[in-house]
């Protein structure tokens, strides 16, 4: 009995964050282009600086 | 850009088919700003694929001036461009460079889908709320007792709440809505048994009680909302498609200011009186008279005429026509909203009632099944309180009855199928715009074709090549890359490409044809009476169709020019699949009997009416409605949209009018109209799979229910039984994928043999 009062809110925490963090997910845009990010990770990025507002 | 030399842009015009790239006023109208001098426009490109293409959009756009960042979305297929400054960068020329075409994206329709994402984090929620819950139950189901036990239900409770108020509120509301109007639908059975599930279960766990149905309740809503979220996001994404395909009516226009000023106007604020400038390429905004200028006109989208129309000052034109070879001043008669295209929008509202009769398979399933369901709970509670007069327990068995009879295998049984069904078409090119399109297109017994553009492909086609003497075809074809009007862009396609261009200059009378100096011959390529000066005229409308267009050669015909309007590829074959699947086909017309009857011979149509307006088209349809026949109707052009409404269902190709597209409830994106039959016959399968996948949501229940009226369920048999009637209807539906796929393997010979039958009758 003891052992749930700490294991429950565990499991509880840990599931809540996993949803939280979808949550996040989905808000930030990550849902909006999903064949596009497949393809994205092909592309090489420049390095150079300013670059990183022309990619985003 | 619309004031601009005719031939500084011609290079590419050619590349560019019928319509010139917007204006930069056009551009500015429809990008959004973003507050300081930052607009943002949105641009359609549907030929992006890959991530190669991602980045040579991005890096050349990247580089233009002015231009802050652009942004590829490779799911919708479009471009957001961030650009700062007055002038607009030169997007569509850079995009054109590197061969992609572009259109201009509506802001409006651009606005973030609500639903969807209502629906994901719906499913998130409640996809938490079940997997907790569910771990929760299966410690009770294995033998946790007491204190234990009361503590897991307490905790169970607390979590199905934010899952009930997320992800039941969808369902709840939407029953409230039904019940409000009158009507049944899957959503109220779904409602009652899961609120009452959770308020028998809270019962239980405040009275120390043994079975609670937390799990059940959540957990159907959970596989219900995947149900409800794949089914939105296939037709959003079908949606996206259509949306994604380029404008055809006028955003605005240049007036002409009485002080000599231009300026560009959008559409809704063109007055009647006011003068227009419609330079060649741009469609007129809105219905008026030519003050002065010749060009020639493409009504296809309008009328249905097939032929280009020559004009000139004092023709009444409508609005949605396309300007082809001259620029035209046009003095506007009617406001927008009084123009062609209101007109159409009215007749199509009118029309409006066959369909919105429809009620949906699911629906008139639960207005049979709630009624049974919620008795047969009732009359358990009663028979419960008969026999052992304990009303607690006739209670939780009545509820027990619903939670096991809630309608999850049916709730899926629907939705299930039609997104495996509209995955296929979508992959095939037919875009499913209505969940309901594909049950009443299963349904149909006649098919109307429109013929212009929709049998045709509205672009006429050199007939009589063969008899033309080469040199002169090459001759013909140089010049006419020159024009963008129809029969040009028909003979450009025979062009020799080893030639080198040796036409000294080339220039274009609108409204008569193409003249071009070589050394000290002057040729010209248009209407014989003009092109052939010094013959005699009177032989016009002897060849071809189309009154005769020749090639002379300083004033001598050389050669005459016969064209038609081509069928799009296997119309035939389309026509005589449909034919074989029992549908009746006829063709409506806005054209000549002369055109009509042509391709009607050449696509073995026997019943066929030239000459409609577009209320004779809808009448035409009423009055088969009336005669008890469900008609699906295929068309494009802006005088078929209200026939597209007034069908049972309808159909349209990516080539139709905006409206047009919108009224319809598939759109089919490549050329060929086998993609008809193919949408009917994958509507028809589905259909059936819907009817057999109600049938074992219903014998599910007809073994279950039993059971759970002598009260021998269980939380623990309740959710077994509910997961293993879900997992075998959409095992079902994923039928659909496997036998279509056998078919469409054996499709191509078959096919291909069609092809040859078109090409050599």
């Amino acid at each position: 009995m003891t052992t749930l009062v700490y294991l429950i809110p565990v499991a509880l925490f840990l599931g809540a964050l996993g949803l939280s963090g979808f949550l996040w997910a989905l808000r930030s845009g990550q849902y909006e282009d999903l064949d596009g990010a497949a393809e994205r990770i092909l592309i090489e990025p420049d390095d150079r600086p300013g670059e990183a507002l022309q990619s985003r | 850009m619309s004031c601009c030399a005719p031939g500084a842009e011609m290079a590419l015009e050619v590349a560019n088919a019928a319509s010139a790239s917007p204006s930069s006023d056009e551009i500015k109208l429809a990008s959004r700003a973003l507050g300081g001098d930052i607009h943002q426009t949105e641009l359609s490109v549907p030929t992006v694929h890959c991530g190669a293409c991602i980045q040579a959009i991005e890096a050349a756009l990247g580089k233009v001036d002015n231009v802050e960042a652009a942004r590829v979305n490779l799911s919708t297929k479009r471009v957001s461009i961030r650009w700062n400054g007055d002038s607009v960068p030169p997007f569509f020329a850079v995009l054109s460079r590197l061969g992609y075409q572009a259109h201009l994206f509506d802001p409006e329709i651009h606005e973030k889908d609500k639903t969807l994402s209502e629906l994901i984090r719906a499913v998130a929620v409640a996809g938490f709320a079940a997997g907790n819950i569910m771990l929760l139950s299966v410690s009770v189901w294995s033998g946790a007792v007491g204190p234990t036990r009361d503590l897991f239900h307490w905790l169970s409770a607390l979590i199905a709440i934010p899952a009930l108020a997320f992800a039941g509120g969808i369902y709840f509301r939407s029953a409230a809505n039904a019940l409000r109007h009158g009507r049944m639908n899957m959503d109220v059975p779904i409602a009652v048994g899961v609120s009452l599930a959770y308020a028998m279960s809270l019962y239980e766990t405040i009275n120390h009680g043994e079975h609670a149905y937390f799990d059940a309740s959540v957990s159907l809503l959970f596989f219900l909302l995947i149900g409800r979220t794949l089914d939105h996001v296939m037709r959003e994404r079908a949606r996206t498609a259509v949306n994604g395909l380029s404008r055809l009516a006028a955003r605005g226009s240049v007036v002409l200011r009485d002080d000599g000023t231009r300026e560009y106007v959008p559409v809704v604020e063109l007055m009647p009186g006011m003068r227009l400038l419609i330079a060649a390429g741009e469609r007129i905004p809105v219905d008026g008279d030519i003050t002065s200028g010749n060009s020639d006109l493409d009504c296809s989208i309008v009328s249905g005429e097939s032929a280009p129309k020559a004009v000139s000052a004092g023709t009444h034109v409508q609005a949605g026509i396309l300007n082809l070879t001259g620029p035209l001043t046009v003095r506007a008669t009617a406001a927008a909203k009084d123009s062609f295209l209101a007109e159409m929008v009215r007749l199509m509202e009118a029309a409006e009632g066959g369909r919105s009769h429809y009620r949906r398979i699911a629906d008139r399933v639960s207005a049979l099944y709630a009624p049974v369901v919620h008795l047969a709970a009732v009359v358990t509670f009663l028979g419960w309180m008969v026999a052992s007069g304990d009303w607690h327990r006739a209670l939780t068995v009545a509820i027990a009855v619903l939670i096991i009879t809630c309608p999850c295998a049916l709730g899926l049984a629907v939705p299930i199928v039609q997104v495996v069904a509209a995955r296929r078409l979508f992959e095939a090119g037919v875009m499913v715009k209505d969940g309901s399109a594909m049950e009443r297109l299963a349904a149909i017994d006649t098919a109307v074709f429109d013929k212009t553009g929709t049998l045709t492909l509205g672009q006429p086609r050199l007939v009589n090549a063969s008899a033309i003497d080469p040199t002169m075809l090459v001759m013909a074809a140089d010049m006419a890359a020159h024009s963008r009007h129809p029969f040009s862009k028909a003979i450009t396609a025979y062009a020799g490409f080893a030639d080198e261009p040796k036409l000294d200059s080339v220039r274009e009378e609108p409204g008569f044809g193409i003249e071009a100096v070589v050394g000290d011959d002057i040729w010209r390529l248009g209407r014989r009476g003009w092109a052939g000066w010094k013959a005699r005229t009177g032989g016009e409308g002897k060849i071809g169709g189309y009154g005769g267009t020749v090639l002379s050669k300083n004033g001598s015909i050389v050669a005459c020019f016969a064209f038609e309007d081509a069928p799009r590829s296997d119309a035939r074959a389309a026509i005589r699949q449909l034919k074989d699947a029992g549908v009746s086909v006829d063709m409506l017309s806005g054209d000549t009997e002369k055109a009509c009857s042509e391709i009607a011979d050449t696509l073995e149509i026997e019943s066929f009416v030239p000459a409609l307006l577009p209320s004779g088209k809808v009448e035409w349809i009423e009055s088969l409605t009336r005669a008890g026949h469900k008609v699906l109707m295929v068309g494009d052009g802006l005088n078929d949209t209200p026939a597209l409404r007034a069908a049972h269902v309808s159909i349209a190709p990516a080539s139709a009018a905006d409206i047009g597209r919108k009224a319809a409830d598939f759109v089919f994106l490549r050329e060929s109209l086998l993609a008809i039959p193919l949408a009917m016959e994958i509507s028809r399968k589905a259909g059936r799979l819907i009817r057999q996948n109600i049938a074992i949501a219903i014998v599910y229940n007809a073994f279950a229910v039993p059971i759970a009226i002598l009260g021998h369920v269980t939380p623990l048999i309740a959710a077994i039984a509910m997961s293993a009637s879900s997992l075998i209807v959409i095992a079902n539906a994923m039928r659909l994928q496997a036998t279509v796929k056998v078919t469409s393997e054996a499709a191509p010979t078959r096919r291909r043999s069609d092809v040859v039958g078109v090409a050599h009758p």
